[in-house]
């Protein structure tokens, strides 16, 4: 069993805190994906879990031990890094004997834990090659291998598909998830991609300057996200996001437009505050071209200003609220720019947001 | 155009070939001349006018050097020799030793004052050898380890480690820090993880740093003629001017002795050439 919790964990380099107290629980075999801009925190947070960069305060548990003080070797970890960190003397074969050989197991021992490995990767044709002679895709793979065979309690990836062209991240990504289906060690995962983290995640942790902003299953970061910040982070093309101030029972966007706001929220505000509305794309599509919901709506003719074909959708971008806001169009015909056109507004996926926290104020 | 272009390039190559051409011949004559000297009487050496072309080959200056000769009395080769290498492997051992120490942690480790340390090191570069020979020689006068080999171990260390120390940092720069990382959680010690991972792929540039250090320690002349009086500690270079009397040099014997201090030198650069090469490229190219 190998849960890792992290509490109240903080980071300084000097006096400059970088991390502010993370705390996390992540359960035996979940996989958890830390995703945030770059200078988050979240690879420094990655990097206290694996012992390679000391904790200025808190604790960090992997089962029930307390590894503050323990060096990488002991804490039965394995991780990937971005750069793949192969060792470039030692062909495949020794890449994956390697971790085995420290731990002084025996020649067959480690022949068949690293056969088993190669087999799982498919790299059985590679073992006698030097890392340079491999290709970015094979590379990976003898790095996940060189993780899998010591068969440890937690996986840690950093950033591991950064460095490969968008097709083969997408094939990692589905090995990435069939490795963890059939081995069910517990993964905690590192990118600044946020498809990467919808796609792979059991639990997602949204990071900012070293704090977290959000944990939740995908579809939770999706649906519900806490503050602008995770709402325009996750999902892609991003949410919507157009300053407003209360009219009443509803809003009046810079530009005039005026669109009721929940009824549950409503209430809650006062005449003349400003909020920020959010709606995704896909909630925001030409008639008889979007989702089809039993939802209210608001109709909002707009002129095309850009539109990108996807072959099965469309993104249409048009003004709104001062702004250059994205819609989605769903068995799409030819646009021109300069077309108008009537978007429907789907009402139930609306959004609102304290103007100045930035607090979503459904949540 | 183009034919008028071939020809200024044509005619740019030999000009860069004759070039070449000179600054070698100015290189090695003198080099192959010592050779040539090495295998011929005297009495040819002194002739004139001057033979250019060697027309007796002989071995005598080698046996007269060994004591082999009726005629003439043998000088202590065997003792400067040895003097030469223990003192040359002695202090490029321990320069390699603390030199990969030291390059090591200016690689991977930051700390206080270390800028000013580096530069500090490379200034002692600066300094020409022969500027020190008089402090040294009161220095180690007064600790009574003038003709020691120890003495001049110490020196030749001093010369040679903050080379060293510079010429590794590079090498382990290149070294992604990543990799000892990833050996620490494949089970290593941070120690282990340096002999394993770390040391093996800085090979190249420890050769290098090696040889460099071994060479200096080998010609070394100026400071051992200061630091040095008898067999005790006499390395070759100092031995050579053995060969000088008031008012006459014995060349021959002479270089016979030179050819026998390049000898150690030619073979270890060709042991380690294919390193030396392959590291002076791998630290020089993104260094």
């Amino acid at each position: 069993m190998a849960e890792v919790t992290l509490e109240n964990v903080v980071k300084r380099y000097g006096q400059t805190p970088v991390v502010h107290g993370v705390s996390l629980d992540i359960a035996h075999n979940e996989f958890v994906v830390l995703v945030g801009p770059s200078g988050c925190g979240k690879s420094t947070t990655l990097r206290m879990i694996a012992g390679l960069e000391e904790i200025s305060d808190g604790t960090i548990r992997i089962g029930d031990r307390v590894v503050n003080g323990l060096p990488p070797r002991a804490r039965n970890i394995s991780m990937v890094f971005q750069s793949y960190a192969l060792y470039p003397h030692m062909n495949v074969r020794d890449n994956l004997g390697f971790g085995l050989k420290i731990a002084g197991l025996s020649k067959d021992e480690i022949a068949r834990r690293v056969n088993e490995a190669a087999d799982i990767l498919g790299l059985d044709t590679l073992m006698d090659r030097l890392p340079a002679h491999l290709s970015g895709g094979q590379r990976q793979r003898v790095a996940m291998g060189r993780a899998i065979v010591r068969n440890p309690d937690v996986f840690l990836f950093d950033e591991p598909l950064s460095n490969l062209d968008a097709k083969l991240r997408g094939q990692m990504r589905v090995e990435i998830k069939k490795l963890h289906q059939r081995v069910g060690t517990t993964i905690i995962y590192v990118t600044h991609d946020q498809v990467e983290a919808m796609t792979l995640a059991d639990r997602i942790v949204i990071m900012r300057d070293g704090r977290v902003e959000q944990v939740g299953t995908p579809a939770e970061v999706f649906e519900t996200p806490v503050n602008t910040f995770v709402a325009g982070f996750i999902g892609s093309p991003p949410m919507n996001q157009l300053p407003a101030t209360v009219e009443g029972t509803a809003a009046r966007l810079a530009d005039g437009v005026t669109i009721p706001l929940p009824a549950d929220i409503a209430p809650r505000l006062k005449d003349g505050q400003t909020v920020t509305l959010g709606f995704r794309p896909d909630g925001f599509s030409p008639a008889g071209h979007g989702m089809l919901t039993d939802a209210a709506t608001v109709t909002i003719a707009r002129d095309i200003l850009i539109a990108e074909p996807l072959g099965n959708e469309s993104i249409l971008t048009v003004e709104l609220g001062g702004r250059d806001v994205q819609g989605k169009m769903l068995n799409p015909r030819p646009l021109r720019p300069g077309e108008r056109v009537d978007f429907t507004l789907d009402l139930s996926h609306l959004h609102v947001f304290d103007g100045e926290s930035g607090r979503n104020l459904g949540v | 155009m183009s034919g008028s272009r071939t020809i200024e390039r044509r005619w740019q190559r030999w000009l860069i070939r004759a070039g070449v051409f000179v600054a070698m011949a100015i290189l090695c004559i003198p080099g192959v001349w010592v050779v040539l000297t090495a295998f011929r009487p005297n009495i040819e050496v002194l002739a004139r006018p001057t033979v250019w072309i060697p027309e007796i080959w002989t071995l005598d200056n080698f046996r007269r050097l060994f004591g082999f000769s009726s005629t003439q009395q043998g000088l202590p080769v065997a003792a400067y020799f040895t003097n030469s290498l223990v003192i040359s492997l002695t202090s490029t051992v321990v320069a390699l030793l603390v030199g990969m120490a030291g390059g090591y942690a200016f690689a991977r480790y930051s700390f206080r004052g270390k800028g000013a340390l580096f530069l500090a090191f490379m200034l002692s570069r600066t300094v020409p050898g022969v500027a020190l020979s008089l402090p040294l020689f009161i220095l180690w006068s007064r600790l009574g380890i003038i003709d020691t080999s120890f003495g001049l171990i110490l020196v030749y260390m001093a010369i040679n480690i903050p080379f060293t120390i510079w010429l590794t940092d590079g090498f382990f720069r290149q070294i992604p820090p990543d990799l000892s990382e990833a050996a620490q959680i494949d089970g290593c010690t941070r120690w282990q993880a340096f002999w394993k991972v770390e040391f093996p792929l800085a090979r190249a540039g420890l050769a290098s740093a090696g040889i460099f250090a071994f060479l200096t320690s080998w010609n070394e002349y100026a400071l051992a003629s200061q630091l040095t009086r008898t067999t005790a500690s006499k390395t070759m270079p100092v031995g050579l001017m053995d060969f000088t009397a008031q008012f006459t040099v014995d060349w021959t014997g002479m270089s016979a002795m030179a050819v026998l201090i390049i000898i150690p030198a030619l073979i270890l650069t060709f042991l380690v050439q294919k390193h030396l090469i392959a590291g002076l490229t791998f630290g020089g190219v993104k260094g």
